[in-house]
């Protein structure tokens, strides 16, 4: 009997493994970051290349750190979700304008309107390895003492919002290590 | 003839197409050797099975600059892979340096072969110690 029962239940076990790793999507990877500091960000401002931004200016409090570019398409789709929830004032954002044309960034944010408390100009894409991105739009989840806690890959809408961030958002409001 | 000139001329196409990396050469030689085989070794994560050798994305294009900055700056091999494994993983390495994390990618191939060889091993002994037939047994025993 287990002649027969054995070599099926290891099949299936493997079927199964197998299901799971095809079912995953293999461009998302996990950013080593999280649990750890936030990787050091200080730039030269998209609007004034005199002026500096830098995690220094999150202030100690939970921040959200965009990648952004022109060029992204993916940037563009949740740019509308971006503005309302800057509007909403439910947790600053930065930007950091990725491996793009600084005319072309500026023109963009006066055109579609700008969610950024501040936007980082990162034209040879330095930083971006520094935070280890790898496609725009990347998004970071960033707390109060400077931890990475979260990073989405993709576009953020509403959905993913609430998914994603919003326990995350309430775990740090309820728990300010 | 023209067949020969024809396959030449196709050859020199692809050793061109094969050269992604238009930065200037190192003028150490053997620097030159190291860049070339840390960048062959260094996953393109925006295009997973290429190495950033092979790459001609933005983000491949990057990491080469900053790898070149590197070796310049005297840093060595490992440290090269230190700055990428802190900010990429240990997926950004096509060889993987052994570790906790990486310790079931490295052992399963080693687990998988040796419990190939035990269900081998014992499947030979089951049917070594199955009484032999009778037309068997006068084979062997001519051959002894």
């Amino acid at each position: 009997m287990t002649r027969y029962v054995v070599p099926i239940v290891v099949f299936l076990i493997m079927i199964a493994v197998f299901m799971i790793g095809l079912n995953k999507d293999p461009t998302i990877l996990p950013s080593p970051y999280i649990g750890k500091s936030a990787p050091a960000f200080d730039l030269p401002r998209l609007e004034d290349p005199a002026r500096r931004v830098s995690n220094a200016d999150f202030g100690g409090q939970v921040v959200l750190v965009n990648v952004w570019a022109t060029w992204c398409v993916g940037c563009r789709q949740e740019h509308g979700f971006l503005l309302e929830l800057a509007s909403s004032g439910t947790v600053p954002i930065y930007g950091l304008n990725w491996r793009d044309r600084r005319e072309d960034a500026q023109q963009w944010l006066l055109q579609l309107g700008d969610p950024y408390v501040a936007s980082g100009y990162d034209g040879d894409g330095t930083a971006g390895i520094d935070w280890g991105v790898y496609g725009a739009p990347e998004t970071f989840l960033i707390s109060a003492d400077g931890t990475v806690i979260y990073k989405y890959l993709g576009p953020l809408n509403r959905q993913v919002w609430d998914q994603e961030f919003v326990p995350r958002l309430s775990a740090q409001a309820g728990d300010p290590t | 003839m023209r067949l020969f000139a024809c396959i030449a001329g196709l050859l020199l196409l692809v050793s061109h197409a094969a050269a992604i990396d238009a930065d200037k050469a190192f003028e150490d030689p053997a620097l030159q050797a190291r860049y070339e085989k840390i960048i062959s070794e260094v996953r393109c994560l925006k295009c997973q099975n290429q190495t950033i050798k092979d790459s001609n994305a933005f983000l491949a294009d990057d990491l080469r600059r900053e790898i070149r900055r590197m070796l310049e700056e005297g840093k060595t091999d490992a440290e090269v892979f230190d700055f990428l494994v802190v900010r990429y993983g240990e997926f950004a390495l096509y060889r993987p340096r052994m570790s906790g994390k990486t310790l079931v990618l490295w052992l399963a191939p080693v687990v998988f072969i040796g419990f190939g060889a035990f269900i081998a091993f014992r499947v030979v002994r089951r049917r070594m110690s199955l009484p032999v037939d009778d037309a068997a047994e006068s084979i062997d025993e001519s051959q002894a």
